[in-house]
């Protein structure tokens, strides 16, 4: 027998190949349930690049003459008290709605993974004093935090977005500091800190991506989250400020005529459902396809 | 066990102090004077001189460095002085006192329908993973996270206070005074705060219930030849549910959450509508001594949860 062949037929032995992305997709798109979720944040994402495009009318400034229409073939789903048209106005709500989910969840995970990194990753003083910081925010209710920031702030779509922030930059951040302090103790960090790498590439080359993972299914995750406390905040008026189409100061200012029309308070809330629970669902599918030892835990 | 005790009350201590910075400082981001937003009415209905503001910003010590405003602010609170508000002009302990029972009793009431329904639906689901009860469960769970509380209440008030007039939509009145009116105030209340955490705690001992009965000696319960109901009323639920009491602590947080919405709707006088009203009238007062209490009550009672969950699982103590 030649040296060939014992290769070759270590090559036999050895486990099949597994594509790791088909691997993947096959986990993620395994329920049905994923799959609606993936199909909703589709159609949300294109309504609101293309809100200008699809909704029918002027989602700001109404007719007057047609104040509070009931559903009709004229307005699917009626017109409120400035006689704008409530389809228009929730397909604009979704700008406003991923807009202010996605720089949020921007903002404070890029803030927070880098402080549950250096947290995770130095131990001692540096992680004494930034883990209590966030284990003090996290005493708050998230949405109480929020609401004293609005409030501080002052409203408006920007203010949203630090408030909501500050609020969840906890979270990130024990999740990337416990994350940290189990990928350090690796042998692979320990050869390479023996190779005399220095600790920001240690931290950026080899802790970081291996935290990618759980971090991907915990933006997802949050992503609902944050998407209903900025309608909650703009339902309590602290929000969003009119004229701007926000799902939760939709169902407010529809709350006055719910007698007369309640779809004008009920379709809102029935697209932050749909959202919410589109990220939730994907959020569970990317968990169980990345990485299923997270269940319990994210 | 002592000296984790003592370790957790030092850092709950630590905590508490970085949550009074925090407010203090969050409030002091406000754009504007707040002397002049305390003596708005005032100050628009005419004259007061700029000698009188100087008096009065020396009077409430607003001409104090920073840190002393701090001190005097926080040296207040120790001695149980939470401020005056400048909306009620009325001690914030005593407005706040007043309000609480009311959050406590809806709080209270959700918490425990949670806790019975929740902690049923999860276990039932677990035990008969795969049947038509899991997945029924694990349905209404995944929806209960995603119902806005502000619009199921808005819900409930069109479908059972207008069209079929069953409850009364709004209002509170004392048990203690007509209890049967009350009972019909609180019913939808008391449901739309304990929906979010009903569905959390499915959730949370659906999956908790299904990792204990993977555990060994639940097979050995099995193999022994111990009846269903004993293996899991005996065995399993013991160490199933102790996860569930981290719930009392979130629980806490979701209940002052939820009572900012659920009282500002139903028109109920408890401390979340306290909360909103003063944000209105910026009553920074209130805010800040509100929002430091409700923290420091849910850190407090974190720390409880901490403390009983090392008690009953000591592994916890040394991990």
């Amino acid at each position: 027998m030649t040296e060939k062949d014992i290769t070759a037929e270590e090559f036999q032995e050895a486990p099949p190949r597994v594509n790791e992305w088909r691997r993947f997709l096959r986990v993620f798109l395994q329920r049905k349930i994923v799959i609606f979720g993936l199909i909703v944040l589709f159609l949300l994402v294109f309504s609101a690049i293309f809100a200008n495009l699809l909704a029918p009318y002027d989602p700001f400034r109404g007719i007057l003459a047609d104040s509070l229409e009931a559903p009709s073939g004229k307005y699917l789903l009626g017109t409120d008290i400035q006689g704008r048209d409530t389809l228009s106005r929730l397909i604009f709500g979704t700008r406003t709605a991923l807009m202010v989910g996605f720089v949020t969840v921007g903002i404070a995970g890029v803030v927070g993974v880098t402080l549950g990194l250096i947290a995770g990753y130095f131990g001692g003083i540096p992680s004494m004093i930034i883990m209590r910081i966030m284990d003090a925010l996290m005493g708050f209710p998230m949405l109480i935090l929020a609401m004293l920031f609005a409030a501080v702030l002052g409203g408006g779509i920007q203010n949203v977005v630090i408030a909501l922030s500050i609020a969840t930059v906890p979270g990130y951040a024990r999740v990337m500091n416990g994350l940290t302090m189990s990928i350090k103790e690796n042998d692979y960090i320990m050869a390479e800190q023996a190779m005399g790498s220095s600790n920001s590439r240690v931290m950026l080359r080899h802790v970081l991506p291996n935290a990618v993972p759980p971090m991907i299914v915990l933006v997802t995750l949050q992503l609902g989250g944050i998407i209903m406390a900025e309608a909650a905040l703009s339902f309590l008026g602290i929000g969003i400020k009119p004229p701007g189409a926000a799902w939760g100061a939709m169902v407010n200012d529809g709350y006055r005529y719910l007698s007369s029309n309640p779809t004008l308070s009920f379709a809102p809330g029935i697209a932050i459902m749909l959202v919410v629970f589109a990220f939730n669902m994907v959020g569970d599918g990317l968990r169980d396809a990345l990485d299923p030892r997270l269940r319990g835990i994210l | 066990m002592t000296t984790y005790i003592i370790r957790r009350l030092i850092i709950a201590l630590i905590i508490l102090i970085i949550v009074s910075l925090i407010v203090f400082f969050a409030i002091r981001l406000l754009p504007g004077d707040p002397l002049i937003i305390f003596l708005g009415q005032q100050a628009t209905q005419g004259g007061i001189s700029q000698a009188e503001l100087e008096h009065l910003r020396e009077l409430y010590g607003l001409n104090d460095p920073i840190m002393v405003q701090y001190g005097n602010w926080f040296w207040g609170i120790l001695h149980g002085d939470l401020g005056t508000s400048l909306y009620y002009h009325e001690d914030v302990g005593v407005l706040m006192g007043d309000r609480f029972p009311l959050t406590l009793h809806l709080g209270a009431l959700a918490f425990i329908i949670n806790i019975v329904v929740g902690v049923l639906m999860g276990v039932a689901a677990a035990i008969r993973r795969g049947t038509w009860i899991d997945s029924v469960t694990t349905t209404l769970a995944n929806i209960g996270v995603c119902i806005p509380v502000f619009w199921l209440a808005i819900l409930m008030i069109y479908l059972f206070g207008l069209k079929l007039s069953w409850l009364p939509i709004a209002g509170y009145t004392s048990p203690f005074k007509d209890f049967w009116l009350n009972t019909q105030q609180i019913v939808m209340p008391v449901f739309c705060m304990a929906i979010t955490m009903m569905a959390t705690t499915a959730r949370l001992s659906r999956s908790s219930m299904l990792e204990v009965t993977r555990q060994d000696y639940i097979r050995t319960a099995w193999s022994k030849g111990l009846r269903e109901r004993n293996i899991i009323m005996r065995h399993a639920l013991k160490n199933g549910l102790i996860p569930v009491i981290t719930l009392l602590g979130i629980g806490l947080g979701m209940v002052f959450a939820g009572s900012v919405f659920v009282e500002t709707i139903f028109a109920i006088p408890g401390v979340g509508r306290l909360l909103v009203t003063s944000i209105f009238a910026q009553d920074y007062v209130v805010i800040q001594s509100g929002t430091l209490v409700i923290a420091t009550i849910i850190i407090l009672s974190n720390l409880l949860v901490d403390i009983s969950y090392g008690w009953l699982d000591p592994r916890i103590r040394y991990g």
